[in-house]
Parts: structure tokens; sequence; C-alpha cells
């Protein structure tokens, strides 16, 4: 076992998966030369050369359109992406491209493409570079999305995204990537589609995407001291597939749901985790689903103003104590 | 006619060696040469067929043909090796045929079957042979650039001698795709030919009235991609033009944009009344019909005599017919295929339902036998066919003839109708 940051993690994961195969590369946006936006692939050029750290023009489109291309073609390209809203410009390849190919060519191509990048608010950088928008890619089917909250896995998660055969959009949080954990050595790929449970409880259960999960177990302690609740924390860890099995498991012992994310609330992760629950549990309800979202505007600057559309422990208590409320 | 003017005032531009009118080719030897008429024959043929079978409502959506631009796609393709890839937009019936896919498979794919290139999941627009390097038709205008260079890049990398030809029209010259594209292109020496298919008009818009640069073949030189202007209803002058560029490609390292000056005889799709242009423009490019003009070079080079001519013309007609009745016979996909090749299945993904969520019952294929029957599917599908200008659907499947499409919905509206 280890202790990195969840930045090192990332790196990790990608260097480990670059030594083992050839066919793996790296490009984006100042990768290379500048070492990443955020860090992310520190000494990576060092290691592996220009023709396999690459470093592209700002042509988001294009980047992540030349990834699919060369995926088609047999290697399996990560592109990294600066913020998930410069993502918003490479739309038309990652739905019309990425995600269909493989279906609208009958099974003939396959995209094995990872396509990362980081979200959320809290650093003051305002409606262009601040959102959290997993669920726009959620929506899509022929996608994969990974939404990983602590270092061990970044890291597992990440090469079992590149390892994948399927197009992965891989999202990452821009306040964790200083965060440092526990990360097992010599550690393999993890499995997509498996939840992790963050702290067992028995009286509510608290479903926390990406950072939201730290949150979570944060509100869930202060449950557990100040009104002696046992919330049950899950992180889901990939959205696409969704270990639906672990949350529905959790629901039935507890009979109460609160799902938390940092992102919009109307067509959220929550709305859809809320509608699935309510379908395949209802009769284990004892309250309806609660869901804490970011506020629904566009991100603002003012320090104080981006806090209040950020959901914060407080908040998830506030839901997870709505579920007890007599019906 | 602002066509014409668009070509003088370009071809005024440029050097008489960008100029492909002007410049006589050899023909090659003979069997290569005639299999060049074969070929443009079978397009043509394949294209005229299309048209009939979507008349009769036996190919749904769009169908964007490519008569008149058979010189463009057999020329180009011929100059290519069997390891080099291509990829190419929605009116891509020529291109596959031209690389050599089975003319069945891509007629049950306009069919909609199962045994067409994609399945029956891309229909006219995404047809797709992997085995012949034929890397897909692409339906969002500009956005097989990208991917292109994308697999150039792969070559690249992987130290191949396969180059790419990304063929796509005028109008997608004007997407962001095009200039972040040649800027990749050329910064990374990627072993790429664009070849611009210049027919002339984005959809029903004249390329005088959607491009400042009318002169596409320089349009892409200041991001370090230089350009040709070709006859492109000249089949021997984009062969010789385009093996020249894959040269380059290979050898130098240098991705250049072809720009191969053509015309499509008919509309932009099966349903367009082309009030665009008029009859007189459509008809004096007629004459120069690319097809007519090689097959006059073969007669008077001895390779071929009018018997001969008519001889390949039936042989084509042959091919297609047996195309039309191998994809009238072939099964429609099964619908408990709907969710095949969402994913790759394997470690991560060990079937769509894992995926699906689960969601109880209305997403599965085998408890949605409405769609196909005559239910609200079938229904909105026909409204979005009429909106999608598709015309008379209704009027389409009266009129089509000797159906062996059993479908309910067209039983009934025979009794009816």
């Amino acid at each position: 076992m280890a202790v990195m940051r969840y930045r090192e993690a990332l790196n990790q994961a990608m260097r480990e998966e670059m030594r083992d195969d050839e066919s793996v590369f790296l490009m984006g946006e100042d990768v290379g030369v500048f070492q990443g936006a955020f860090k992310v692939s520190e000494g990576m050029l060092e290691e592996f050369g220009e023709q396999r750290v690459r470093d592209t023009p700002i042509s988001e489109n294009t980047i992540v359109g030349m990834g699919v291309g060369a995926a088609m073609a047999g290697l399996r390209p990560i592109v990294e992406i600066m913020t998930v809203n410069f993502a918003l410009l490479a739309m038309d390849q990652i739905i019309n491209s990425a995600a269909h190919i493989h279906y609208m060519f009958g099974g003939q191509a396959k995209v094995p493409l990872v396509v990362r990048f980081p979200q959320g608010g809290g650093h003051q950088l305002g409606p262009t570079h601040s959102h959290t928008m997993e669920a726009i890619f959620l929506h899509v089917p022929g996608l994969l999305v990974a939404v990983p909250s602590t270092p061990a896995d970044a890291k597992g998660l990440l090469k079992a995204a590149i390892r994948d055969d399927n197009p992965v959009i891989y999202i990452e949080h821009e306040s964790l990537y200083g965060m440092r954990g526990d990360v097992p050595d010599n550690g393999g790929p993890m499995r997509f589609g498996e939840a992790a449970i963050r702290r067992e409880g028995t009286d509510v259960t608290i479903v926390g995407i990406s950072r939201m999960a730290i949150t979570a177990e944060r509100a869930a302690e202060t449950l557990a001291s100040r009104e002696d609740i046992e919330a049950e924390v899950i992180d889901p860890r990939t959205l696409r597939p969704l270990d639906l099995d672990t949350i529905l498991e959790s629901v039935r012992k507890t009979n109460r749901c609160v799902v938390v994310e940092e992102g919009w609330p109307h067509g959220g992760v929550g709305a859809n985790i809320a509608a699935l629950v309510q379908e395949q549990a209802f009769d284990d309800l004892d309250a309806p689903v609660q869901r804490v979202t970011g506020a629904d505007v566009p991100m603002p600057y003012s320090k104080a103003l981006e806090q209040a559309a950020i959901p914060h422990e407080e908040h998830v208590v506030k839901a997870a104590l709505a579920t007890f409320r007599d019906i | 006619m602002a066509t014409q003017r668009t070509a003088q005032q370009s071809r005024g531009r440029r050097s008489g060696q960008s100029d492909g009118a002007a410049r006589k080719h050899d023909l090659p030897p003979k069997d290569e040469a005639i299999e060049l008429a074969q070929k443009m024959l079978l397009i043509r043929h394949f294209e005229e067929r299309a048209q009939e079978m979507y008349m009769k409502a036996k190919i749904g959506g769009f169908l964007h043909l490519a008569v008149g631009e058979e010189a463009t796609i057999v020329g180009t393709v011929s100059a290519m090796r069997a390891e080099d890839y291509l990829m190419s937009t929605y009116r891509e019936h020529g291109q596959t045929l031209a690389r050599g896919t089975d003319p069945k498979t891509v007629m049950a794919e306009l069919f909609g079957k199962e045994t067409g290139t994609s399945r029956g999941r891309g229909g006219s627009m995404h047809l797709f042979d992997m085995e012949r390097r034929f890397l897909g038709g692409y339906g969002i205008v500009g956005g097989n650039l990208p991917l292109a260079a994308g697999v150039a890049l792969a070559s690249d990398y992987k130290g191949e001698d396969s180059a790419t030809v990304c063929m796509f029209g005028d109008g997608a010259s004007n997407q962001g795709t095009f200039g972040e594209t040649m800027n990749l292109a050329a910064l990374w020496k990627l072993p790429v030919v664009f070849l611009v298919v210049n027919n002339q008009y984005g959809m029903g818009t004249a390329l005088s009235r959607h491009s400042a640069v009318t002169d596409l073949s320089s349009k892409a030189e200041c991001l370090g991609v230089p350009g040709e202007r070709v006859d492109g209803m000249d089949v021997l002058a984009v062969r010789e033009c385009v093996a020249e560029h894959l040269r380059r490609a290979r050898e130098d390292r240098q991705p250049t944009l072809v720009e191969a000056l053509t015309y499509r005889f008919r509309g932009h799709s099966a349903a367009d009344p082309e009030v665009y242009r008029t009859k007189e423009e459509v008809k004096q490019w007629r004459e120069r019909d690319p097809i007519a003009s090689y097959v006059r070079l073969l007669e008077e080079a001895g390779y071929l005599d009018e018997e001969g001519f008519k001889e390949r013309d039936r042989e084509a007609i042959a091919i297609v017919d047996e195309a039309v009745k191998f994809a009238e016979e072939s099964p429609a996909p099964a619908l408990e295929s709907l969710y095949e090749n969402v994913y790759v299945l394997g470690d991560q993904v060990q079937g769509w339902y894992s995926v699906d969520e689960r969601t109880p019952e209305v997403h599965r294929g085998e408890d949605e036998p409405e769609v196909g029957k005559g239910g609200v599917a079938q229904e909105l599908a026909e409204a979005g066919a009429a909106y999608a200008g598709a015309g008379d659907v209704q009027k389409r499947r009266r009129e089509g003839e000797g159906t062996s499409d059993t479908r309910p919905a067209d039983a009934a509206q025979k009794e009816s109708g």
C-alpha cells in the first residue's frame, strides 16, 4: 500500500498501461511540455517521448475525432481535455462518432478510446470552467462513464478504462487532484459497474457521485454523532454501467435513499437513480427518494455565490433527515 | 449560372498545371482501362436502381446519389493500394463499391436488411467494410475529417506504409473540423490525402454563395496543406492526380488537398425539387458525362467496340439485378437483435442489461413487437420521413409492385388503398 495523490494515481495508471502496451498513447492540450494543466501527465513526455505523449493544438472536436480514428485503426488513445466545458466542443465526435460507430457499422469497428477531463466547482473559475456534467454523458448509449472519487479508484478505473474496448468518458474532479489516499501496490484494473460501500449503516442509504461521495461520508459522520442515525454511503464509481444491485440491496435494508451530486437537478444523475430505485424497490421505501444537487444556475464566479451553488454536508444531513419525517 | 462563373474565377487564379482538363492522360493497359469503365458503369446502374427502389419505398430515409461523380470516385479509388484506408461522406455507395464491397450487401444495407454491410443499422449514409478498409460513410458534414487524420496517425504511429484518403464535399470545407484537421495533419506530417468532391453545391447552396474562397484547392494552403484542382469528370486525370498525392503522403509525409471539380446529375437527395439550379446547367454538365467520354476514349484506343461496351453494360445491370434480388430476399434484422453491438461485450460490460439498469419491460427488444408492425412507432417513422422531405411515403408504397415486404402496415394500406 502506498499513499499518493489522486493526480499521481492517474499518472501511474497511464504510465503502467503505456509500459505494458505500445498501442496506448496520450494526447491533449498541454499534456507534454507543460506536463498537463493539472499536472496529471507530469514526467510522461520525458519517459515516453513525443510520439506517445502528444501536445495538440486547441481543437477539441478534432482531437477527440482523431482519437476515434486512431482507435478504429487499432490504437488505444487516451485523450485529455482540459475541462468538461471544453469537452462540449467535442460533443459531435463523442456522440456521433465514438458512441455510435460500433453500433452503426454493425459491430465491424470498435473504439477503444478514453476521453479524460476534470469537472466540478470550487476554484472560482466561473461559468465556463466549473460545471458538472456527467449526466450529459450518462445519457448516451455506447459510452461508459467513470466518476472516481479516491486515488485508488482513480488508478484502478483508469487502467480498466484503457484496457476496455469501448469508448470511456473518464471524469475526474478538479478539487480531488491534490487529495491523498492509499493505493494498493501492483494493483490491477478494477471492474466497472462495482459500487463501493464507503460506510456501512442501517438507517438511510446515501449515494454520492464523484466528490459528493466524500461529502456524503462526512454528512454520515455528522448524522451518527448528532442524530444517532447510521447512514450507509455508496459511491457507484461508474455510472455506465451502474451497479444498481448494491444500491437496491442497501435501500431494501434502510428503506430510505438520498442521492447527492454536484451537477444540475433536471435530468440529473439523482433524477435517474431516484427513478430506478422507485421502479425497482417502491415497496421497500418508507419515504420519497431525496435529491441533493448543485443549484440550477450557471456557475457564478463570486466565492460566496459559488459556494452557495455547490452542495455541502449540511444539505445532505438535511435531506437525510427529511426521509425520517412522518408521512 | 453561378456555377460557371465560379469555375472560371477559380481557374483564372490557378496555374495551368492544376487544371486537369488541359492535360492529356495516358490510358492504362487494356484490362485495367476497361475495369475503370466497368466500375463506373456499376456505380451508375447501382445508383439509378437505388433511386427506383426508393420510389417504390423499398429504401427509407435519405438517399444521396453520386450519378455524375463516378470518375471522381473510381479515379480516386483506383489509385489506392489495398492497405490504404478510405473514408467518405453519406454519398458513399460508389466509394465502397469501387473498393470492392459486394453490391449485394450494399443494396441490402439500403433495404435495411440483416445482410447489409452494417446489418441494417447504418443505412445508405453509413456503409462500412473493414476488410476492404473502407472505413465508413458519415452523416455529419465535416465529421469524417478528424477520423481520417486519426487513422493516418495510427498508420504513422505503427510505422506502416498505408495512407488514408478522406473524401468530403465542398460544403464540409466550411466546418471547423476542416481547418482544425488540416492544421493537425500538416503539423504532424500525417500520410493522408484530403479529397474535396466539389460538386458545386452544399445541398442547395451554390459554392459561390457558401464559400468566400471558391478555389477550394487553395483553401488549406495557409494551414500547411497545399492543393491541386483536377477535372473530376476525367477518370484518368483523377487517378493520376490522386496517385501522385498518395505518393507525397507516403514518401514525403505531406498531406495535400485535391479538389475534384465535378457535378451531381441528380438532386442532393432522392427527394430534391432542385429549385436552386437551372435545367440548362444540368444539361450542360450531362453533356460532359464522365462515363460516355471515357468510353469514347476506350473506343478510340481500340480497347472496346460498341458490342463490347453493351456487354459490359449488361454485366453491370445483371450485377445490380442480383443485388436487388438478394436485398429483397434477405431477412430484416430480428427485433431481438435491437441491442446488439451497443457495446463491445467483455469484462466491463457483460451484457447490455448490465448497462440498461434493467428498467422493467419497456426497453426490452423482445417486448417491442409494435415496432415495424404498423403501431405508433410506424406512424411516427412515416411522419418523420415525410417531414424530412422523403415525399409521400404512402404513395410510394402504393406504387411499389411485386413487393415481398409483408409488414402488416403495408398489407393494410394495399387493402384500403
